[in-house]
Order: C-alpha cells, then structure tokens, then sequence
C-alpha cells in the first residue's frame, strides 16, 4: 500500500474576514529554513493594501467601540484556539524558521502566554494611561487613551510567529485595526494565525494580513491617506527612512524599528500598547 | 391660575400661550436655555476687568448716581431718618449742586407719605416695599392692601417680592398670579418684582423667574430685598439682562433691572454698568431702565466723584452721612 | 452713548531695548545671521533689532546643550533640577507686568489676554514641571526613565511666551537640555525669559535660544546632534519636519494646525455658548490651531443663536493692544492679514454670506474686524482650510450622528466643542469627536495637568499632564 497524499494547502491573503487571492494574481514559493520548497503563498499587490486598508477602516468602528471587557474577551479566545492548534504552530515554525521542535515548543508557549497578556490589557490600559486632570478651575477634566485607528503593521522578518503575535495584539487590544504585512519569506505562520482569527469571535477586518514582497508593499501602507500609524518594525533597513517620509505626508505615528529585530522572548512592557494610542482630553464645568 | 390679565396682552402669540395655564407655563420657563454657573460666571468676571477710566468713569459716576434707588429698610427707621434720606438724595453733594439727584427714595409702605412730602416736586420717585416685604409670608389680601396703601400714600413704584416658597415647589402659577394681582394693585405705579435670587439658588431658577415675572407684566426685575445673603451679584445681574434683552427680542418692549444689596463702592457699581452696557445693551443706561438698590453706595460714588475732578482722593468727612 | 476713555497700560513696563540678541552657552551674544527688525504689529513701528543664528550659532549652542547634558544637567539629581525650574516659575511670574506689556507690543495680543492667560498659564507650567523632575518613577512610563539628551524646539508666533514654557518646562524637568528658536516676528519674550534664565542661575547651555527665521529651525531641526525636535506650527511645516527627520532616529513630537468644530444642540447654554464661541474663534484674533473656527449649529436654533452671536460680536472691542478694554488686538504679520483676507474672499467667491462686525478699527497697524460666514458648505475652503484668524465658519446640522460626521469630516484632529445640557449625549458626542482636546460647554480651556495634542494631521504627542513627560523622555 502506498503512503497516503496529504492536502495541501492553499495559503491566501486574509482581508476583511476572507480569505482572497491576490487580485493580481500572483504567488510566489516558500521555502523551509533549509531552502526547500514548503507551499505557494499569495503575492499581495498595491490594491491588495487598498482593499486591507478599506476593510480595516469599515472594521475600525465596531471594534474601537466594543467595550474593553468585550475586547478582552475576544481576545483570550483567541489565545484558546491558539492553545487548539500548538500542534500545527510548532510544526509549521519548525519548517519556518529551522527550530527544533523543543524549541519550537518553547516558542509556540510563549506566543499564546504572549496573547494572553495582551487580551489581558485591553480592559486596563485606559486605567493605566488615563487621568482625571486635577486642573486649576471649576472643571471636571479627564483624559482617556483612544485607539489612533487603522495601523499598517510590518511584522517581524525573523520571528514569524512571536514577533508576528508580539506586534499585532498591542495594535488590537488598544481597540485598533491592523493591516499586517507578515515576514516575506516566513509568511505561513502569518496565515495560519489568520485562521484562527477567522475562526475565533475577532470580527472580520480587525486584523488583516497580506503576503508577499515587503518592499512593494510598505510604501503604499506608508503614503495611504486612511491609514493613522505605521509600525516599521519588519521594514527592510535599506527602505525604513523613505517609508518614514511617506508616513510624514499625512503626518502618521510611526514606530521605529530597532537597528536589529527585538529578542521576542523578552517579557514585553506597555511601549507598544501606548505606541498606536491618543490621549484626548475632556473637559466640562461643575456647576449647579 | 387667573385668565391672561391686561398686562401680558399683546403679546406675541408664543409668549401669550405660556401663560395659559399651568402646565404651559412650566412647559415655557423650563423650556428656556439653560445657563451654565461656570460660563456666566466667567463672563462676569471677565467684564469686570474693564478699566473705565477719566471721562468715562466721570460719566459712570453721574450716571449711576441718578439711578441710585436710595434706600432705607430698618425696623427703626423714622421720619426723621426718611426726610434726612430725602434731602440726601435731592441733594447728594450739597457743596456740589450739579451732581445729579437719585432716582427714587425706597421705603417701607408707612414711609412712604413722608417720602413723597419731602421730596415734593423733586421729580425723585417715591418707590415702596410690599407685599409683606421680605419675606413675602402673608397672605394674599394683606399683600393687596399693602400695596394699595403704599401706592395711595404716593409711591409711584412698588418693589413687591415674590412667593420664592411657591416658586421652589414649581407653583410658577401661583407667583404668576400674585404678580398680575399686585400689578393691577398698583394701578399706574411701576411695579418691580423682586426675585430674591439668593433664595432661588441657581441661574436656571434666576433666567425662569425673571421670565415668570416679564410674562406677569414686571415693569423691573430686581435681584433682592438686600435681607438675604447673597443679594445682589454680578453673574446673577448678567443673566437678569440677558433675561431683559431677550425679552426685548421677543416683544419689542424693554423691562429694567435693578441690583439690591452688596453694591457698595463705585467699582462695584461700574461694573454693573459695564455689564448693563454690554449685555442688554446702551439703551438701559438709563434710569427708566436700571437702578441700583442702595444706600451706602451713594457717598461712595460722591467721593469718587470729588477724586476724579478734584485729582486727589476724598474722605467719608467730606460726604454727608444720612 | 457711553464710550469708554483709552486705558492703555504704560508700554515703558515692557523695558523695551534698542536690540536684543541671543543666549548661547549663558551669555547674551551677537549672533552671526542678518539681524531682524521686530515689528510691532499695532502701528507697524520697529520694535528692536534683534540678532539672529547662524549656521555655526546653530552648531556652537547644541555643541553647549551636549555640554551641558553630559557635563552637569543629565546627571544632576532630579530633586535639584526641579528647584531650578521652581525659581524660573516664580521669576516669570514677578516679572509677569513686564512679560505681559512685552507680548502685547510684539505680537499684538490685547494686553488682558497677555496678563491674564499667557503669562499666569506660562508661570504655572514651570511650576508643574518642576515637581515632576524628582518623581519621574511615577510617571508610569517605567522605572528610572531616562532623558533623551539635547532637545531642538521651534515655537510660533502665537503665544511666543507661553509655547516656550510649554516646551521647555517638561524638557527641563526630563532632564534634557535645549535649544529653542523662537518664530521670527515675536523673538522678544523668550529672550526675556532668557535673562529670567540666566538670573536664575541655570548651568550655561542647559537653554539656549537663538531668534531666527525658518533657515535656522531648519538648520536647528537637522543637526545631526540633538536628540528630539518638538515644533508647534503649521501642518505644512510640521510634514516638512517630519520629513526630515525621518531615518535619524530622533525623537519627534508634533503639535500642528486644526479646525475645530464647535458643535451647539437645540438644548444648548445659549448664552454660555455664544461666550464659548466667540472666546473659541476670537480669542487671541484667531491666531489659536485650536480656535473653534467651525460652528456647526442645530438648524432649529441656527438662526436665534446668529443673531445672538452677532450683537455679541459687534461689542468686541478691536483696537490698541495695550489698552486694557481691547478684546481683539492686531493681527500679528502683514504676511498673515494678507492670508486672512484672500481666504475671506474665497468664502465670498463660493457664496457663503458674509457679515463683519461694525466694529471701527484703527488707521494703521494690522488689523481685522470680526467675521462670520453663513451659510458655509463643508466643500468651501473657509470650512477646510485653516484660517489662522478672525473668522468663522457656520454650518447647520439637524441630528448628532451628522455633527460627528460633519465635525470629523477633516484631516485635522486638534480640538472640538460641544454645548448641550445633556450629559450623556455630551459623553457620546466626546467618545466619537476625533479630536485630542473636547470642551463641553466651555471652550479654549488650557492648565499644565490637562494633556493638550491633536489627532491626525494636528500632529503626535501631548503636552503637559504625565502624558506630556513621554516626549522628553527615553521610554
């Protein structure tokens, strides 16, 4: 008897709650850390952006006004699915990044501790943040911590998972919407986390995640009028300074990348929870 | 409540309707724009940093020197005490005759025939306190007959005060009534309401009881009995006027203001007219249209009056003391 | 009529001198740029000469600000630093008659704005920062947050005293030294906080400042010494800057242009609101990035409210800035009147109506009498572009969900107003206004605990409050 063939999968962009092609209809092949041929993955183009960034901008109301509790709690399911699926995340970071499989183990652990303490903020930051403003008149001011709104990610290169989770639950537990952009030769962890978004109570749009050459990419997420604040953590070095230019056209927050990827493993604090929030301040009179 | 008396007729049909009854009364007064404490108080205060100086603060003083309601309110006045009052306020500065005479001597309705002796044809108005007077607990007859005393021994304006009991119980009918009873009491005489804000508590109770009042056919509102702390206030006068100036818009016919109680230096009094200036406007620089309740106001005014021409600061010996 | 007689406060309080010039490494010194007239914008008169940076002036005072850093501020205990910046606080205020009489010959604001808000606000900045400086730890941006070195700060022409303190106060207290340049047409100012600076005896180049037109903030914005640019400007300048620092790591904070709605409902304070607008769009001419330029008013009150604001208007006193009773001084530059007033021709071209208060203004000098446009359509220019001046925009709205999306409806996000007596519609309305700074029934409110900072195109990072420490800081 022969051995069975497996199905393979067809790994496609995530935009708006879907799972599209590229609408230019390109792929291109993703290799193992060894250089073999591991799957096809779709290549994102320019509208590809446009239509994440459309997507992330309808998702931004809902979920910027969810309560705190409520995004919380959607938040942790995720880390219970994430639990679900620790086999197929070590596999496929095995494949991805070369890890052995202890390691990989080790890692996978750290992603969904990792979301569980981001879904953990999203119902403390505005305590942590916020104030009541003790102003020298009779007013009542306060100032509360809001999401900027729709956030072009630049997900790690190196770290296609931890880094990925590491940088997108920040953007999404402050009430956000993302357009991630995944490690460009890495991206099937990118995409399998999708999955498990689309599966969990994340409403569609939230977060969406496009696959392909980071470089093409980025300058559309950069330049694009809709879109608040740019993350540039996976940014190839040679282009994080025209990406910056861009951004400063319409004046976005920018969060810089470290001269070398962050060490993920290291216990996050709330720098990036803050990174991708206002403050707006209200005032009102006391009065009778 | 009473069918709509002589003195709301002709009005616009808006304002006619809120006093049709009880209900639509309460419907208009708390249909009214609300007023923010921290907003007019901070408008208050910032006009009173206007600096009027020379001319200007000349003027202001003569100004509010003849609207000055020269005031006696004591359970021991006598006649004696009126007469000397009455000669004060014909004269306020003997050595200096072209100082303006005051506009009305106040007193207490079995004053009031003293007043109007002593001050002959001064043209001085003679304006009574009624109504029980402060504090308005009486009944309503004995409110009639007060101020039908007071206006059958000469006084020519009335200040009666309102029933601030029925008003904090949201009886607006009931005030409405006593007023539009008092004002037909007072035959020709000019009837100024007196809200005694400091008993009304808020600036929405102020805006709706100055409403109340005009709807009632108040010729003034004033602020105070001056028997109440607070009395009179800068921030209270702004909504009063705005109270006035809106009326104006809405009818065409302009209701005077008077501040009572707590106005007692020349600064104060500038203040006010500075406010009277700018939010109801240069027509109520008049004394058909503003006063200031007062007494001890008026020397004030006079020594200031001496320092402006004079360029040096006067004293309370060179005023007279009344 | 009663007319009130001038009151002008004495200018000989200002102590105004034929030239001023820089402060560098603690000294006043020539500086090596083309010296600048300063103008006094009531009378057009010159003011003083004042000197400008150079190119090497720019280099020597950040090379004095790393000095400075290393050497003595950086490292000097928090507890210390805060003094310092306590005695500035108070010197300020004992100098406030003097400050205040300088503002208003210099940029035209009418003397009571300058004594009673720049100068008291600008005192009580210091004297907050100054506490923060030993409690850092507690600002919840992590333990032991450290400053970020030499800070490069270029401030307008607004509220020339008053943005000096808001930048440099914080900068201090953090532990950074700095060099701030001051907007061309109002230099005086800051270069007496200077003296009140050196007096207070600060360690020379902990502050340096060096007057100068656009070339030198270029020139202080791009030295590749310093460690953070904080600008208050326009959105215009405010990208360029962005532009240029992108790639060296600096860090930025931006404080830029708006257009704020200032939205009344049908159940407003009428009469508080009709202050709140006026004090929102005419306060400091217009010359304010959060003035209320936009009204957008419930259509069932629409009318009731302009006739309101329109007699309202007609008693603002436009005039002499020193005089006492002046509600609207001058308008601060040639430069801006002639931008003010093409702007108003392009809302008469598009037909929106114009009424301009009947107000009389003086023969010389720049002035601009206030004006109010009706009839606005969110497509017309004088509803989108910031106006930077005495004039404002009405547009109608019938139900909440359309005064958001109306007050939304810009690339701007710096402030907004809301006037109604319902509070929880008033919460509503602030959860969905995107803007940093909300007045609800009140407007043009400013306090050092109370973070200020725009979304969007008004630019990132907030000052005062704790959240203001975290543009100074390394964290």
């Amino acid at each position: 008897m022969s051995e069975r063939l497996t199905v393979a999968k067809t790994y496609k962009l995530y935009v708006g709650g879907a799972f599209p092609r590229s609408e230019s209809g390109r792929s291109y092949p993703v290799q193992d850390a060894k250089g073999a041929f591991l799957a096809n993955a779709a290549q994102a183009s320019r509208k590809d952006v446009r239509d994440a960034v459309v997507a992330a901008r309808k998702a931004l109301g809902g979920w910027s006004r969810a309560t705190a509790y409520n995004r919380g709690q959607v938040l942790y399911r995720v880390a219970e699915l994430l639990e679900g699926r620790r086999e197929q995340f070590v596999a496929e970071l095995g494949a991805s990044e070369g890890l052995a499989a202890k390691r990989a183990q080790s890692i996978v652990d750290l992603v969904v501790d990792r979301w569980v303490w981001y879904a953990g903020w999203a119902d403390k930051i505005a305590t942590v943040l916020g104030a009541a403003n003790p102003v020298a008149g009779p007013y009542f001011s306060f100032s509360v911590p809001e999401p900027t709104g729709v956030v072009g990610v630049l997900a790690p290169q190196s770290s296609s998972l931890l880094g990925l989770v590491s940088v997108v639950a920040p953007v999404i537990a402050t009430g956000n919407t993302a357009v991630v952009v995944a490690s460009q030769d890495r991206p099937l962890p990118a995409i399998t986390l999708s999955e498990v978004l689309a599966t969990s109570d994340v409403p569609g749009g939230v977060v969406n995640v496009l696959t392909g050459r980071t470089a093409e990419l980025a300058p559309w997420l950069a330049s694009h009028a809709d879109v608040n604040a740019l993350d540039l953590t996976g940014a190839p070095e040679a282009t994080t300074t025209e990406l910056e230019r861009a951004a400063a056209g319409t004046v976005k927050r920018v969060l810089r990348a470290g001269a070398a990827e962050p060490d993920w493993t290291v216990a996050p604090d709330v720098k990036r929870l803050r990174a991708f929030l206002e403050t707006k301040t209200v005032w009102h009179p006391k009065g009778t | 409540m009473a069918a709509p008396s002589p003195a709301n007729t002709g009005l616009p049909p808006a304002l006619a309707d809120a006093t049709r009854d009880e209900t639509s009364l309460r419907r208009f007064l708390h249909g009214l724009p609300g007023v923010d404490q921290v907003g007019v108080e901070q408008r208050a205060a910032g006009l009173a940093t206007r600096s009027i100086k020379k001319a200007a603060k000349l003027w202001a003083i003569d100004t509010a020197i003849g609207m000055v309601d020269l005031t006696t309110l004591e359970g021991a006045d006598t006649a004696g005490k009126v007469r000397s009052l009455c000669a004060k306020g014909r004269r306020p500065d003997p050595e200096r005759p072209e100082v303006p005479r005051v506009a009305a001597i106040c007193v207490y309705p079995d004053m009031v025939t003293t007043a109007v002796e002593a001050l002959g044809d001064s043209g001085i108005h003679v304006a009574s306190v009624a109504t029980a007077f402060p504090s308005g607990r009486s009944s309503m007859p004995v409110k009639i007959a007060d101020t039908e005393l007071a206006v059958a021994a000469g006084a020519d304006e009335v200040d009666m005060v309102i029933d601030r009991g029925a008003f904090l119980s949201g009886r607006y009918g009931r005030v409405f009534d006593e007023i539009v009873t008092i004002k037909h009491a007072c035959g020709d005489a000019h009837l100024k309401v007196i809200l005694e804000t400091g008993e009304l508590a808020t600036y929405d109770n102020v805006r709706r009881a100055s409403w109340l009042a005009m709807l009632a056919g108040a010729d003034f509102i004033k602020t105070s009995t001056g028997k109440v702390s607070p009395a009179a206030t800068l921030p209270v006068t702004h909504v009063m006027l705005q109270a006035v100036r809106d009326w104006h818009t809405a009818t065409g016919t302009r209701v005077g203001v008077k501040p009572a109680g707590g106005i007692r230096t020349t600064k104060d009094a500038i203040r006010y007219l500075v406010a009277v200036h700018e939010v109801a406007g240069p027509e109520w620089l008049n004394p058909d249209l503003f006063r200031f309740g007062a007494s001890s106001l008026l020397n004030d005014l006079l020594m200031q009056r001496r320092a402006q021409l004079d360029g040096h600061y006067s004293g309370p010996d060179y005023v007279t003391v009344d | 009529m009663w007319e009130y007689a001038p009151a002008p406060e004495s200018r000989d309080i200002a102590n105004l001198k034929p030239s001023y010039r820089m402060f560098l490494d603690g000294e006043f010194v020539e500086g090596g740029g083309e010296p600048l007239k300063t103008v006094n914008p009531a009378t057009e008169e010159v003011l003083a000469e004042v000197s400008t940076a150079s190119k090497s002036d720019v280099d020597k005072a950040v090379k004095a600000a790393r000095r400075a850093y290393d050497r003595v501020w950086g490292r000097m205990p928090g507890a210390e630093r805060a003094k310092y910046i306590f005695r500035i606080a108070r010197m300020v205020a004992e100098r406030s008659r003097e400050l205040a009489v300088l503002e208003s010959l210099d940029n035209g604001k009418p003397i009571k704005e300058s004594r009673d808000v720049d100068v008291p606000t600008a005192s009580a900045h210091f004297f907050y920062h100054a506490g923060w400086a030993d409690k850092l730890d507690y600002a919840g941006l992590g333990p032991d947050p450290r400053p970020l070195g030499v800070a490069g700060q270029v401030i307008p022409w607004n509220f020339p005293l008053l943005m000096a303190a808001w930048k440099l106060a914080p900068a201090l207290a953090c532990g950074n030294t700095v060099v701030l340049k001051p907007a061309e047409t109002t230099p005086l100012t800051a270069l007496v906080l200077a003296d009140i600076i050196q007096q207070a005896d600060l360690p020379p180049g902990v502050v340096n400042i060096l007057p100068g037109a656009g070339d030198v903030g270029a020139e202080l914005v791009g030295h590749p010494d310093i460690d953070k640019v904080a600008f208050t400007g326009s959105t215009e300048v405010g990208k360029l800057i962005q532009c240029s620092v992108a790639g060296t790591g600096k860090k930025l904070t931006l404080e830029l242009g708006g257009k704020a709605a200032n939205v009344v409902f049908d159940d407003a304070p009428l009469d508080q609101a009709v202050e709140g607008i006026v004090n929102g769009i005419f306060f400091n001419q217009g010359h304010v990035c959060c003035a209320g330029s936009r009204l957008l008013v419930q259509e069932s009150v629409a009318d009731e409210l302009l006739d309101k604001l329109h007699t309202r208007i007609a008693t603002l006193r436009v005039g002499d800035p020193l005089d006492k009773n002046t509600d609207v001084g001058a308008i601060n530059s040639r430069e801006q009147l002639t931008k003010i007033a093409e702007l108003v021709s392009s809302g008469e071209a598009e037909g929106a109506e114009k009424w301009v208060s009947p107000c009389p203004l003086p023969d010389k000098g720049f002035f601009f009498a206030p004006t109010v446009f009706a009839g606005v359509s969110q497509a017309m220019r004088i509803a989108r572009e910031e106006i930077f001046g005495p004039v404002l925009s009405v547009l109608t709205f019938r139900t909440p969900d359309e005064a958001v999306a109306k007050a939304n409806n810009t690339p701007y996000g710096l402030s907004a107003g809301i006037w109604t007596d319902k509070g929880s519609r008033i919460l509503w309305m602030a959860d969905r206004l995107r803007a940093g700074v909300v007045w609800a029934n009140t407007f043009n409110r400013f306090d050092p605990t109370a973070p200020f900072g725009g979304y969007q195109e008004s630019g990132f990072g907030r000052e005062g409050g704790r959240q203001g420490l975290e543009a100074y800081l390394d964290v």
